[in-house]
């Protein structure tokens, strides 16, 4: 069993959290984990691309074969559609659907996200807006870690323990933000699949 | 209950592997530079809780490559780390610590960074230490990070030469387990070395030299005995070095004729083993993240007796980083790429952050600018950098550490008006002072704009070596004539005192420095976040 993901996003979203939470549970199934991430230069506010893999067999490569991702996971939508060339015909995308338009020629937002919906099983949430309905706009990271959760290979409840331990350090505001924003992903997740836009 | 003790593992970064490595090796000090991706080396046994080894960021690469060899000079292990382009600075110094007796172990941890993630090169290690004569060392995984860490410090001991632990940025910033063993107690200080061992002068250093040639066999022995090759199919031989192991091992599977194999992870290259190899196949697929070098040594300068396939002949690309699809056609495996429709979709550089005290800097200089006709703005290495994309377009050069001052001060004397050198204040630290008196020594007409944010931003805001208070008395002890010296706020507020400022200096016919000043906005956000 493998789950290879593609995490994308913007930098300042929080891409290397949601890898931190979801290896980090894995890894205490006794999966191997590898997770590749992106430092300096291109964090400044630029496109931000991180491999994740796990599986329970060995993983050799740090970077995912095109072709191969299981899960495109994007906090950004635009973004989610920028690694198209490494999902699997049999991936999923799922995807933030709100915009971060910090350069002057973003395309259209409605043709943009047709496009995400074109590509065979993509789940569009509205996660900034969760985010900030639980309390911490940033806190979208950890709405589309709860969207994502039933195609990891892990519990709730484990997904949970390391959100615990990703945000402690921020006090227990933040954490409790992190958690509710998790809880929403989970809920606007079922409402997604059971009620395809 | 019972309880079977497990072996103690942890999540870490490639990096973090080497760390470890390092900790547990004993070292008594570790020293560096920050640079992407070797930063977070150091950063790893800052964070430690004492009480640890000594742990310092430096000035630059040389300076913390010289006090890494004092170390060593006295008998305690010590680690210096660098990116690529780092050890370039570091060269004067890493070169010559090849001819000392090293004492105490003395590692070079070096990342170099194939695909200029955040680099102005793709410079490959691998030569400079075959130029030093040195044993170099490349992991393939975290795990042999953390283990060949600890063997280079060994092995820089019972050779005597400093030992190079060649990184890439992937598995630089590439988290996974690593198992780690008990560590190594400190070594004791020891007596005053034998001067003549240490003392390069030329009699001297001939001795040294001839001793280091001698121990070259040793060091070739040594490699070949860890060299891993397994002989299998006589059609295919694949030789990899590092992380390109991975991407081959990849696609094992696909490859229904097991290849041959060489793997490389300790230089020099082990010529036996790969002889060997030559004569058992009729093909040799080489693979290594960074320059051929491998390949171009098997080729050398005559016909090779096997077929070699690698980036000299095509087969994989001459630039970038290597991964698992770049791979394939050299392994004979069919395009896996998916067809993806085409899309749309804007690019997304990096950019200033909001409210980043550089972008009013810039908006300063480019109007105070806007009169002139083509004024040459030299600049350098850190986020202001990105002064070169929209919406500044405000800098013509980026090439080196500290390169700012040195070329805006050659442009002037080959007589272009105005000329200007653009420099954060941690570079002027690393490598600015020194044009800065050059440009003294001549008064060259020549306006400096140092852009001090407090921090090194770029590789996530260390701090500087002095604090910004300190930056105008060392610009005034250099020599720069305090009427043409300027301290002035990076800010909405302050911007049109910055840009009268600027516009004068640009009339003065003679060597200026404006410091505009304002603390990087990230780390002003990280304080406050560790303040609660």
């Amino acid at each position: 069993m493998k789950l290879d993901i593609i995490l994308a996003g913007v930098g300042g979203q929080g891409v290397l959290s949601v890898s931190a939470v979801i290896a980090g549970a894995t890894a205490r199934l006794g999966w191997n984990v590898k997770q590749s991430e992106v430092h300096g230069m291109a964090q400044r506010g630029g496109a931000v691309l991180a491999h994740l893999r796990m599986a329970d067999e060995p993983v050799y490569s740090d970077l995912i074969p095109r072709g191969d991702a299981d899960l495109i996971l994007s906090l950004e939508p635009m973004e989610s559609l920028r690694y198209l060339e490494y999902l699997s015909p049999t991936g999923t995308i799922a995807t933030d659907t709100h915009p971060v338009r910090n350069i002057d020629d973003y395309p259209d937002l409605d043709r943009l996200l047709e496009t995400v919906r074109s590509t065979g099983t993509a789940i569009l949430v509205e996660a900034t807006s969760l985010a900030r309905q639980a309390g911490n706009v940033k806190a979208a990271n950890m709405v589309m870690v709860g969207v994502v959760a039933h195609l990891l290979p892990v519990t709730e409840d484990a997904l949970i323990s390391e959100i615990q331990s990703t945000f402690a350090r921020l006090g227990d505001k933040a954490l409790e933000a992190n958690l509710k924003a998790f809880q929403l992903g989970r809920t606007a997740c079922a409402k997604s699949t059971a009620n395809p836009a | 209950m019972t309880t079977t003790r497990k072996p103690a593992t942890q999540v870490v970064l490639g990096d973090e592997a080497v760390a470890l490595g390092a900790l547990h090796a004993g070292i008594s000090a570790a020293y560096g530079y920050p640079g992407t991706p070797s930063t977070e080396i150091l950063e790893y046994l800052l964070s430690t809780p004492d009480p640890g080894p000594k742990v310092a960021w430096c000035a630059n690469e040389k300076t913390a490559y010289e006090a890494a060899v004092g170390v060593s000079m006295v008998g305690r292990r010590s680690l210096v780390t660098m990116k690529h382009v780092g050890l370039n600075v570091a060269a004067d110094p890493f070169i010559n610590s090849a001819l000392v007796e090293i004492g105490g172990g003395l590692v070079v941890a070096v990342a170099d960074d194939p695909g200029m993630h955040s680099s102005q090169n793709e410079q490959d290690s691998r030569y400079y230490a075959d130029f030093a004569h040195i044993l170099c060392l490349e992991p393939a995984d975290q795990q042999q990070a953390y283990d060949m860490t600890r063997q280079a410090f060994d092995l820089s001991e019972r050779f005597h030469i400093p030992v190079m632990i060649r990184m890439v940025t992937r598995l630089a910033h590439s988290r996974s387990v690593v198992t780690v063993a008990p560590p190594h107690p400190e070594l004791p200080l020891g007596d005053l070395p034998d001067g003549s061992n240490w003392t390069l002068l030329p009699a001297n250093a001939r001795r040294r030299y001839a001793d280091l040639l001698d121990r070259q066999p040793a060091l070739l022995a040594h490699s070949e005995d860890v060299a891993e090759l397994q002989l299998a199919s006589s059609d295919l031989g694949v030789i990899t070095t590092g992380i390109a192991r991975n991407y081959f091992f990849e696609h094992l599977a696909e490859l229904g004729d097991r290849p041959s194999h060489l793997h490389i992870g300790t230089y020099p290259i082990p010529v036996a083993a790969v002889r060997r190899l030559a004569e058992h196949v009729a093909k040799i697929v080489v693979l290594e993240d960074g320059y051929p070098y491998v390949e171009r040594l098997l080729r050398g300068l005559l016909e090779a007796p096997v077929a070699i396939d690698g980036k000299l002949n095509g087969q994989l690309p001459s630039s970038g980083e290597l991964d698992p699809d770049v791979v394939r056609p050299a392994l004979g495996l069919p395009d896996h790429r998916p067809a993806v429709p085409p899309l749309e979709l804007a690019g997304r550089p990096p950019q200033l952050c909001r409210g980043c005290p550089h972008a009013d800097s810039f908006h300063a200089l480019i109007d105070a600018m806007v009169e002139l006709e083509g004024p040459l703005v030299c600049s350098d290495i850190g986020c202001y950098t990105l002064g070169a994309l929209p919406p500044y377009r405000a800098i013509q050069s980026c090439v080196c550490m500290g390169a700012s001052i040195g070329m805006a001060r050659g442009a002037a004397d080959a007589g272009y008006r105005p000329a200007i050198a653009v420099i954060g204040d941690s570079t002027f630290l690393h490598s600015g002072m020194t044009p800065l008196l050059d440009a003294v020594a001549d008064n060259t007409d020549l306006t400096v704009l140092i852009l001090d944010n407090h921090t090194v931003a770029m590789t996530g805001a260390q701090p500087t070596l002095v604090p910004s208070e300190r930056l105008p008395d060392i610009i005034r002890g250099l020599g720069v004539d305090p009427d043409h010296l300027h301290v002035l706020r990076a800010s909405r507020k302050g911007e049109a005192d910055l840009i009268a400022t600027i516009t004068k200096e640009l009339n003065h016919p003679g060597l200026s420095v404006v410091i505009a000043e304002r603390e990087c906005i990230e780390a002003v956000k990280r304080d406050r976040r560790e303040r609660t």
